[in-house]
């Protein structure tokens, strides 16, 4: 009975998307709100997580596009907690994935949430370019794109004291591989 | 006997959390295992690619579990909470779905048959110790109140990890009290550090890390205990992000979970990485009762 319930499969309106994207269909929510209860940054959030689904059943084009530019997708940590306690199971960490994904292909996304991205970005220059993360590229790119240059700056030789902060980048030998694969997956997912 | 264990580091155990690779590597070598790294490893994509990625953040993943089959390994450690359940999920949404696991296959250009496991630091702990009794290898007791704190990715999503309990897990809390200490009943160990917040929203971390540090404190706790670098960079490299903390509260070490067992078998602290932590290690030899 509820499979004919959720046969939206139009990817026209955002929930259709998230289903085509990752097989979750919103529409099995019936609003408990553990998901709301139990979010560790939920009183940081401008809209709460159970909101958010709710949002996305409606499937209304304005309450869509309040979705992708909320603040709410980009402060998700994928801590699982509200699928671990989801009693309809509804996977929220992978909606919250391509809500983002989402966000980003129609340049929507939350002007708070910029430190966050350029963090994320940064992380893959690094990935792409090594192979393996060099936590130095990282933090210089991050500080490029965000120019706080000054943050953290008493931390780094704390850390290199200790021992903590690899000065040299460890270099895979597949890196011409890697760099194929970030180029696939990026034409796949656009 | 040696026995070999197909082993996944991680870029953390690598740089900024390398004490948690020369602690597992201790442990693992006075209990005879040689761990053997995934030949050319990458990273797993963590937090990043799965934000801004959905192909991307499976392709990463399952290079390393490619790999590992290529290797002939049927395990693999993978003591970072994080690329532990990059590689447990990426694993589990390709099972599930065929269609989806060729095409990551073609993206990657290999053959993807996924028969390696990845396993947790837990687990590999006890394939390391199977036969034999961590009793009986403690030379020193850890003779103190600890807070075991899991975190978020050792234990959920449960319903694909199926490992421990989600709401009160007791597998590390059942480790360290075989070598001699005693953990604490308390309210924070799956709450979730802040993860990959630390250098993006480092004010986030804090605020969520100090509830965790006060409830093990004041529920008599000497040291927090982890096996994850992200909940042990943000509980230790944050704690001075953390407002308003008691004398007690700006003290309690937070050691990687393979650390505290190392103590326990008598392996040098500097081999355990103990002086790397920002918060000082400085817990005072004890006496046992008994012991």
């Amino acid at each position: 009975m509820s499979s004919a319930l959720h046969t939206v499969s139009a990817t026209d309106t955002l929930a259709g998307r998230v289903l085509h994207d990752t097989g979750v269909a919103v529409a099995e929510c019936y609003q408990c709100g553990k998901c709301s209860a139990g979010c560790p940054l939920a009183d940081e959030m401008d809209i709460t997580p159970s909101q958010i689904l709710r949002m996305l059943q409606l499937e209304m084009p304005e309450l869509d596009d309040e979705v992708l530019r909320s603040h709410t997708i980009w402060l998700c940590l994928t801590c699982e907690m509200c699928y671990a306690r989801c009693p309809k199971e509804i996977d929220l960490p992978k909606v919250m994935d391509s809500l983002r994904a989402e966000s980003l292909r129609r340049k929507v996304a939350h002007p708070k949430a910029r430190d966050i991205i350029a963090f994320h970005k940064s992380f893959l220059d690094s990935i792409r370019t090594c192979g393996r993360l060099y936590e130095i590229l990282l933090i210089v790119a991050y500080k490029v794109r965000t120019r706080h240059l000054l943050q953290d700056l008493l931390m780094a030789p704390k850390l290199f004291v200790r021992g903590k902060l690899n000065p040299i980048p460890e270099l895979i030998r597949g890196r011409s591989h890697m760099a194929r694969i970030f180029q696939r997956a990026q034409r796949k997912d656009g | 006997m040696t026995m070999k264990m197909g082993f996944y580091p991680g870029c953390s155990l690598k740089g900024s959390s390398r004490e948690f690779n020369e602690s597992l590597c201790a442990v693992m070598d006075k209990l005879g295992v040689e761990l053997e790294e995934v030949p050319d490893w990458n990273c797993c994509g963590a937090t990043a690619a799965h934000n801004l990625n959905h192909a991307l953040s499976l392709s990463l993943p399952a290079r390393i579990l490619a790999l590992a089959e290529g290797a002939g390994m049927q395990e693999i450690a993978v003591p970072c909470s994080a690329c532990y359940s990059r590689l447990v999920m990426t694993r589990h949404e390709l099972q599930e779905n065929e269609a989806l696991k060729a095409e990551i296959a073609d993206i990657i250009e290999m053959d993807l048959a996924l028969n390696a496991v990845p396993i947790n630091v837990i687990q590999a702990l006890d394939r390391a110790l199977e036969g034999a009794s961590l009793e009986s290898l403690v030379v020193a007791p850890l003779a103190y109140k600890v807070a075991c704190y899991y975190g978020c990715l050792m234990v959920r999503p449960p319903k694909v990890l199926r490992f421990d309990q989600p709401e009160d897990p007791m597998t590390m809390d059942r480790m360290m009290e075989r070598v001699g200490a005693e953990p604490i009943d308390w309210a924070f160990k799956v709450e979730c550090c802040g993860a990959g917040f630390s250098v993006s929203r480092t004010d986030l971390v804090a605020k969520l890390c100090k509830p965790i540090v006060t409830d093990a404190v004041k529920r008599g706790a000497e040291a927090l205990i982890v096996a994850c670098p992200m909940c042990q960079s943000n509980l230790d490299m944050r704690r001075c992000a953390i407002k308003g903390m008691s004398e007690a509260e700006a003290h309690i070490p937070v050691l990687y979970i393979t650390q505290a067992i190392g103590l326990a078998l008598g392996i040098d602290r500097k081999d355990l990485g103990l002086q790397r932590h920002l918060v000082k290690v400085a817990l005072p030899r004890r006496a046992v009762v008994g012991a």
